[in-house]
């Protein structure tokens, strides 16, 4: 790969990329306090505005800086995990669905548009508050209910590239039915799955902040982005900017992910190895 | 010498290149065409797939598809000089000096209005015609074009005519507002033979009537023959040559044209011996749900042999090739290879069974994974069906891509990267990595320029010479029947009309479809249409 070659954009994308992963990997490192120390007053002013912390305390007095760098563990984890599995289930089923077609294809679209048809907040609400609240279940129920969504995209274009004659050629040869999935379809619909990962990776955050927010996503004291914000929500009110550094971190977040899928959509939808 | 209607100096086009990544930069299309059209003359252009004949052709209404753009030279219409002519200005001449006829009258028809209120469109927007005028006139010129029920043909909506008949309508429609010049782009390219010699019979009327000039843009150099006037010749946006047809067709001065003019007089020996069956195709009726597309189809297909299955569209002849692979299984009937029954569906059929039938599409885009390199597309069949991996493998990549002829670095490159010929190289060898008994070719030369498709079926025979390989060929075109067939299988609408070897199908005395089909091939010589034409009037006025 030739690094001239990626543009500006993309490689400020990577750059806040490897900031929050950084941030994620090295926390204990970085950060100046602990996850949950109590350090100061409530709600002090962040260090422009003439404030001893960079970023401010919190509504209990802990540094804002050191929750951030530790949030950002829990938040780009659970986030990129939810979005992985949700892709891993809605592509294998989608195309699945496509390539047997008839039953298989009827009782799988089916399915997922009874899923599609619940609200999903009301969805997650309901499962979270009845199974254990433990993190591999909150990071299933996020994949599952996101995965409807990849269904649809992934059914779409996996039909329209069935339809090619390079996969009948495949059916003649005798190929078996995984090796047309991963390699004939898949690498075809890499583009439009691409893209659609930037945007899933973005609502995650944001449906794993509601959720937190709601007090169904991640416990306190850890520390997450989307808990965060509910945390200190209050302060709004009184002119305390606190909820809002969170909120940015969040929007950085999403906005450097589909930087990056931006560049990566535009290389595999280059001429070279790309659809005609 | 009468006023030069169209006269194009020094032309050069170019269009701007995006390149994800890179500026844009600009990439010469036509460069140093002139040429002159006066009142009433049809000059033919002609040329390969990307040589520029289409762009030329559009030039004359001052217009550029996308980012093509005229950058030199002058186009001058009546007069008036089109290069720089403001937006306000063309749109003054398009329509009403110069008309133009797309390649595909369905896709340039709107699907939502009647034909008639299409076709009058322009005269009236122009206010050449009142809108009863237009209606009358319209009506005459379908009867000149022989359309069927002229006085309420324009009522009718795009879906509800034919193919042929669109194409005629859209003539119409460019003839409607007497336009100075009209540029025909492919008209009858999209059409079956039969199809295609009603189109240009009821064409060369419509221009000698009309007194109108023409530009006829065309691969086919048949079919230019008998329209034109002059020919000009184009290759990669230069002019090859440029004189009267009769000059271009007959004495030509250029090596290309020389070789364009002779390409069809190919002809391969019948082979003698045909009664080693390798392939048996019994009572075959097949169909999807309550469409019946074949209807007892028997033929076979010896040893080592081709034999060609002749049809338009329609006819049912890509049915059978899905009904021979197994994609489709016949309702009733049985296939046959190498004395035993096969399995009707395929996912009944052994691995062994499937290597020894192989297939070629018409489209080698579509069928080739672009996502493959070249090297995967060849390797897989020889992992699949022999198990090979590693450095055995890419030798025999090697030795595949050199029975192909096609140099061995070919291997790291993906299709997207190859010419339209190489493709349908490189799907060939995909078939041949198999070491089949039989290859089913679905058309894999109609979507070639007609050097090229010279080149893969002469690649085809001296493959089937080292490899004793059959082929059962679909084709639409009679040339390529005489010039690789030993045996020929003629279809019409799902029923077999005549089968045997070539020599006998192809000589009289023949039933009435095989003659019409025969006969409507567009023979390289000038005069060729007057003659179907007078021979069809006569035999009219006979009945």
């Amino acid at each position: 790969m030739n690094w001239r070659s990626v543009p500006f954009s993309a490689w400020i994308g990577i750059a806040g990329l490897a900031i929050a992963f950084g941030c994620a990997v090295f926390a204990p490192f970085i950060a100046p306090y602990g996850e949950s120390e109590i350090v100061g007053g409530v709600w002090e002013l962040p260090a422009w505005s003439g404030g001893t912390f960079l970023l401010g305390t919190d509504n209990l007095g802990r540094d804002l800086l050191s929750r951030l760098i530790y949030g950002a563990r829990t938040t780009i984890f659970v986030a990129a995990a939810a979005t992985l599995l949700a892709f891993s289930f809605g592509v294998l089923l989608s195309f699945t669905a496509a390539v047997l077609k008839g039953w298989t294809d009827q009782a799988l679209s089916r399915l997922n548009d009874l899923m599609m048809a619940i609200p999903t907040l009301i969805f997650a609400l309901v499962v979270l508050a009845v199974l254990p609240q433990q993190l591999w279940i909150l990071i299933l129920v996020m994949a599952v209910l996101d995965s409807t969504r990849v269904f649809r995209l992934g059914r779409a274009v996996a039909t329209d590239i069935v339809a090619m004659d390079f996969v009948e050629a495949a059916r003649l040869r005798g190929e078996r039915t995984s090796w047309i999935i991963f390699r004939e379809i898949l690498p075809n619909a890499l583009s439009p799955l691409l893209a659609e990962f930037g945007l899933r990776f973005a609502f995650a955050i944001l449906f794993l902040s509601t959720l937190s927010f709601l007090g169904l996503g991640i416990q306190p004291p850890a520390a997450d982005w989307g808990g965060m914000v509910k945390d200190n929500k209050d302060g709004i009110i009184f002119g305390v900017s606190a909820a809002l550094i969170p909120g940015t971190a969040i929007a950085f977040l999403a906005v450097c992910v589909n930087l990056v899928v931006d560049w990566l959509l535009n290389r595999t939808a280059s001429l070279k190895g790309g659809r005609a | 010498m009468a006023e030069d209607l169209l006269r194009v100096r020094d032309l050069k086009i170019e269009a701007e290149m995006h390149t994800p990544g890179e500026t844009a930069r600009m990439l010469t299309i036509v460069e140093g065409v002139s040429f002159d059209l006066p009142k009433g003359r049809v000059l033919g252009l002609i040329g390969e797939s990307g040589a520029g004949k289409s762009t030329i052709g559009l030039s004359a209404l001052g217009y550029g598809r996308g980012s093509v753009r005229i950058t030199g030279g002058e186009v001058t219409l009546g007069g008036t000089q089109l290069v720089g002519l403001s937006q306000r200005g063309l749109r003054r001449l398009r329509g009403a000096k110069v008309c133009y006829v797309a390649q595909s009258a369905a896709a340039a028809f709107n699907p939502a209005f009647r034909l008639g209120d299409q076709i009058v469109e322009a005269a009236l927007k122009h206010g050449i015609l009142t809108r009863a005028q237009a209606h009358e006139r319209a009506a005459g010129l379908f009867r000149t074009l022989g359309l069927p029920d002229p006085e309420s043909f324009g009522r009718r909506y795009p879906h509800q005519v034919s193919g042929g008949q669109l194409q005629r309508a859209m003539t119409v429609m460019a003839l409607l507002p007497s336009p100075d010049l009209i540029v025909f782009d492919e008209p009858t390219t999209a059409l079956d033979v039969t199809t295609q010699i009603d189109v240009l019979v009821a064409i060369k009327r419509a221009i000698e009537e009309t007194h109108t000039a023409a530009i006829y843009v065309t691969h086919d150099l048949a079919v230019v023959a008998q329209v034109a006037d002059d020919i000009m010749v184009l290759r990669h946006g230069k002019t090859v040559e440029y004189g009267p047809v009769a000059q271009v067709m007959e004495s030509p001065r250029e090596d290309y044209t020389r070789r364009l003019v002779s390409m069809r007089h190919r002809e391969k020996p019948q082979a003698p011996d045909q009664s080693d069956r390798l392939l048996t195709v019994d009572h075959v009726e097949a169909g999807y749900s309550a469409v019946k597309v074949l209807d007892g189809v028997s033929l076979h297909l010896p040893k080592g042999q081709t034999l060609a299955v002749v049809g338009e569209s329609g006819s049912g002849k890509s049915t059978l090739a899905r009904v021979i692979t197994g994609l489709l299984p016949p309702r009733h009937g049985r296939i046959t290879f190498k004395g035993r029954e096969l399995p009707a569906r395929l996912d009944a059929r052994s691995k062994e069974q499937l290597r020894q039938i192989q297939m070629i599409y018409q489209m080698a885009d579509t069928a080739m994974n672009p996502r493959h390199t070249i090297g995967d597309i060849l390797g897989r069949p020889l992992t699949f069906y022999f198990g090979l991996r590693g450095a055995k493998k890419a030798t025999r990549v090697k030795e595949l891509l050199g029975a192909i002829e096609l140099p061995e670095h070919f291997a790291g490159r993906y299709p997207a990267e190859l010419s339209g010929g190489q493709k349908q190289r490189v799907a060939i060898a995909r078939a041949l990595a198999a070491e089949p008994e039989v290859i089913l070719c679905d058309e894999p030369t109609s979507a070639l320029d007609p050097l090229v498709a010279d080149g893969i079926l002469k690649l085809l025979q001296k493959l089937q010479a080292e490899t004793h390989v059959s082929y059962l060929f679909i084709t639409h075109d009679i040339a390529t029947v005489r010039a690789i067939a030993d045996s020929v299988a003629v279809m019409h609408r799902g029923r077999l009309v005549r089968f045997g070897p070539k020599d006998q199908v192809l000589s009289p005395p023949f039933d009435d479809y095989t003659d019409l089909l025969l006969k409507s091939v567009p023979e390289m010589r000038i005069g060729w249409l007057e003659e179907v034409r007078d021979a069809r009037r006569m035999a009219a006025a006979g009945n």
